[in-house]
């Protein structure tokens, strides 16, 4: 029976609209990992803010080794032993390792005296599975290696009790195995440790017991044996969810995305794209996984026409559009779901109904053709963009709000009926799914596969091997601006793609 | 805001502020000298409108002005045997192609990078002395010599509408233009709904397939040409002659226009409000110098302020304030 470290008793925290935590009871306890599990909206951040001193609570008590306390700031819950790695990174990116953590420690000497500091880095890496070079500086770090500097430093700083919010947001599948291990080994040595997720599957390999949030209350609690990812997904959204899964493989149509050859320069003048070639078939998904900054960002903007190919070519249902402007290639039926949905896919200053004709504004449907001038009929569009509302259940607001009120998963799901009844023959999906919840994923998946069985040819970018499993007919994996490999669905598990992300190839 | 410096110069501001009222609707001819003064604000106002709702920052609206008043003036003098109905559509035409070419550089900010505000803002200068040059010289009025052209002939004038005012034709024509064809043009058609498109996210907007740079050429030569109908108006208008201080300092129509344009939320409808506001407080202030001692420099204060703020909003309004999660 081990301790507990932290106990929530009855804590509540309102906001104007919202009660964002509700009579919440919980605990952490030393040695164990706990889930706090919830959607985007469930009350885990403000709960760990509470917790951080970066909120006070309206009711409630919070209970430290047993007793009462009262944090009012970040440093007094370190005071306390409690530390916090945030998915926002608060290191000094200019400083070497060492460096950093000693201006975290505070140890206010004249000299810095970098070399005990090292060593005491060092024990602490090894006995945790930390491994990291103190010497080198912060911003040559990659994000899995910075945030074991975030560890580093809250250990230095004596915290016992440890909360990660969304820590795998940020890494490759092999950092986040070592990020596990490191968990584990934390644990056994006594620190209680709090894992914030909303993905289920990291939250039953890692957790001892799982607490459920929805709404801003505790709706369950279990353990990972004692449960499975449908249940979980039920408790955390209220109703049941099915997985999507693809159904067989059916027949493919002809291909409608030739891409060979495609070189291209990142903004730095560096290649980032190296010769990549596929061939998107109708009716198929294709998956490109990889972690981001291997170059999908360079290719899609080469296939959008918004990047110069320095070589090879691009052919959209057999026309070559190689280099040749987005108008052209949009009039290909090729549509984008963009990664960065505000900045490329909506009018943020306008209504909902605005947004949904983007595109669509020529249309004999919704415009009249003056010798001129087209002129927009308005109630058509009306017409149209409540249809649409209905059709896509995009919630929150009414067709003539500004757009900005919707939240993520109903902005997702404006820019999906609008691209949908463009009627498109190729989809560029990327990370169609960041940021929103179960419910909205869901839709978004289920969709997909929609337009896949209609003929559509679906080009899926996406960090997440889950999604990109559940979704793809065929897999390419993108490492550093090449095509490493190409695996059909039926050949390919997270461990070959996980590899093969990090650039281990079979033959390597 | 005003109050102030009605104090500082010594005078009562209730009585100041009742001189600028007289001044501004005490009879009939001062409601249309504020009629005719707004005519041009809100042409301006209503081209900066138009430009700045597609994120083209024009900021050559005086330059526009004064390259319509030019074109539209050549077309004004060389063609005196036209009858009036032929004439002064041809006139307002020029006028209108002149300021839209003036301000079709603006659009090197696309292909070179050049920056639409440095650019348009250049142009302004050069079309000013531009002016001044011809009216000395190749334009100037042979009988009077002082630098200004030869009168307008009687086919290009705009005639008078109310008499013994100066209200005349080009106010008609001013206010259809900034309710009619403005307002039409921004909510009504595909060309309205591409320029808010762009101005609001261009990125979204090629994704789209619409062509950010077709669009950004047109607006640049329909808001040219608004100002370029201001000018040409105030020549066939009110002075009856190309001169070169159509547009009275301290800021000028061009530039007060984009005061205007901002304060009206880059709407045409309020444009033609905040227009007349300006246009009173303008004429109203200098009845108001006249009877109280209050210099006229306060409605220049209040111009100059009413800019800056305006431009330090406008300044603001780029950074949002975000809670980093």
């Amino acid at each position: 029976m081990s301790d507990i470290a932290i106990q929530v008793k009855g804590i509540t925290k309102r906001f104007p609209n919202v009660v964002a935590n509700d009579h919440i009871d919980l605990e952490l306890r030393k040695g164990e990992v706990c889930a706090i599990l919830g959607e985007n909206g469930a009350g885990k951040s403000t709960l760990m803010k509470i917790i951080y001193g970066l909120y006070r609570a309206d009711e409630g008590q919070l209970l430290v080794g047993g007793k009462p306390v009262s944090i009012d700031s970040p440093k007094g819950a370190i005071a306390l032993g409690i530390g916090m790695i945030h998915q926002h990174f608060t290191l000094d990116e200019k400083l070497t390792v060492v460096e950093n953590l000693v201006l975290a420690t505070g140890q206010g000497r004249a000299l810095l005296n970098l070399k005990e500091a090292s060593e005491r880095l060092t024990g602490l890496s090894k006995k945790y599975g930390l491994e990291v070079d103190p010497t080198a500086k912060v911003y040559q770090l990659s994000e899995g290696m910075k945030q074991r500097v975030e560890i580093l430093k809250l250990l230095l700083r004596g915290a016992e009790i440890l909360i990660f919010d969304e820590p795998t947001a940020v890494l490759t599948p092999i950092e986040t195995g070592d990020l596990f291990k490191a968990i584990r080994a934390l644990a056994s040595e006594g620190h209680a440790i709090a894992f914030i997720s909303h993905h289920l599957g990291e939250v039953l390999s890692i957790s001892d017991r799982i607490v459920v949030l929805r709404n801003g209350s505790v709706v369950g609690e279990t353990t990972p044996t004692g449960t499975s990812k449908s249940e979980l997904a039920q408790m955390m959204v209220g109703r049941e969810i099915e997985a999507v899964t693809r159904h067989k493989a059916r027949e493919k149509g002809a291909p409608i995305l030739d891409v060979s050859g495609i070189r291209a320069l990142s903004d730095k003048k560096l290649e980032a794209v190296k010769n990549v070639s596929f061939i998107l078939d109708a009716g198929e998904v294709l998956g490109i996984a990889g972690v981001s900054g291997n170059g999908q960002k360079e290719l899609i903007d080469v296939i959008l026409g918004m990047r110069k190919a320095t070589s090879g070519k691009l052919i959209l249902n057999g026309n070559d559009v190689t280099n040749k402007s987005t108008k052209e290639i949009i009039e290909q039926k090729l549509r984008c779901i963009p990664e960065d949905r505000i900045g490329w896919g909506l009018l943020m200053g306008n209504s909902i109904a605005e947004n949904l004709i983007l595109g669509l504004h020529r249309s004999e449907k919704l415009s009249s053709r003056l010798p001129l001038l087209g002129v927009i009929k308005e109630k058509e569009i009306q017409d149209y963009a409540k249809q649409l509302l209905a059709r896509f259940d995009i919630r929150g607001a009414d067709v003539n709000a500004p757009v900005r009120l919707l939240s993520g998963g109903n902005l997702q799901k404006v820019i999906l009926a609008r691209i949908l009844s463009q009627e498109p023959r190729v989809i560029l999906a990327v990370q169609p799914t960041r940021g929103l919840d179960i419910g909205a994923t869901e839709f978004v998946h289920k969709l997909l596969l929609e337009l896949r069985d209609k003929g559509v040819g679906i080009l899926l970018v996406s960090e997440d091997l889950e999604e990109i499993l559940a979704l793809s007919d065929r897999i390419a994996v993108i490492f550093r601006g090449e095509i490493l490999g190409t695996f059909t669905a039926e050949s390919a598990t997270s461990e070959k793609l996980g590899l093969m992300m990090a650039g281990v190839t079979e033959k390597g | 805001m005003g109050t102030i410096p009605i104090l500082a110069a010594g005078a009562n501001p209730l009585d100041a502020y009742y001189e600028m009222f007289l001044g501004a609707f005490g009879n009939v001819i001062a409601i249309s000298e504020v009629l005719v003064r707004a005519a041009p604000l809100m042409l301006t106002g209503l081209a900066i409108a138009v430009a700045f709702r597609a994120r083209f920052w024009n900021i050559g609206a005086e330059g526009q002005l004064y390259a319509g008043a030019i074109l539209g003036s050549f077309v004004a003098l060389n063609f005196a045997d036209w009858p009036a109905w032929i004439h002064i559509p041809m006139m307002i035409l020029a006028g209108m192609a002149g300021g839209a070419l003036c301000a079709l550089p603006g659009i090197l900010k696309i292909k070179v990078k050049v920056g639409d505000v440095v650019t348009t803002l250049m142009l302004n200068f050069i079309m000013i002395i531009l002016t001044s040059y011809l009216v000395q010289n190749v334009l100037k009025d042979p009988f009077t010599g002082w630098p200004q052209s030869a009168p307008i002939p009687d086919s290009a004038t705009y005639p008078v509408l109310i008499p013994y005012t100066r209200f005349h034709l080009g106010i008609i024509i001013a206010l259809f233009f900034a309710l009619v064809v403005g307002y039409g043009l921004i909510q009504y058609t595909t060309l309205g709904y591409e320029i808010k498109a762009v101005g609001s996210n261009e990125i979204a907007s090629r994704l789209a397939g619409i062509n950010p740079t077709a669009v950004t050429i047109k607006t640049a030569l329909i808001s040219g040409s608004f100002a370029g109908l201001a000018g040409i108006g105030e020549v066939a208008g009110i002075r009856h002659h190309l001169i070169a201080t159509l547009s009275p300092v301290p800021i000028g129509y061009g530039l007060t226009g984009v005061v205007i344009a901002v304060m009206a939320g880059l709407n045409p409808f309020w444009v033609v409000v905040v227009a007349f506001f300006f246009s009173i407080i303008i004429n109203g202030s200098q009845t108001m110098s006249r009877v109280t001692g209050v210099p006229i420099f306060l409605s220049e204060i209040f111009q100059g302020l009413a800019l800056f703020f305006t431009l330090f909003f406008m300044f603001l309004d780029q950074y949002k304030i975000r809670r980093v999660r």
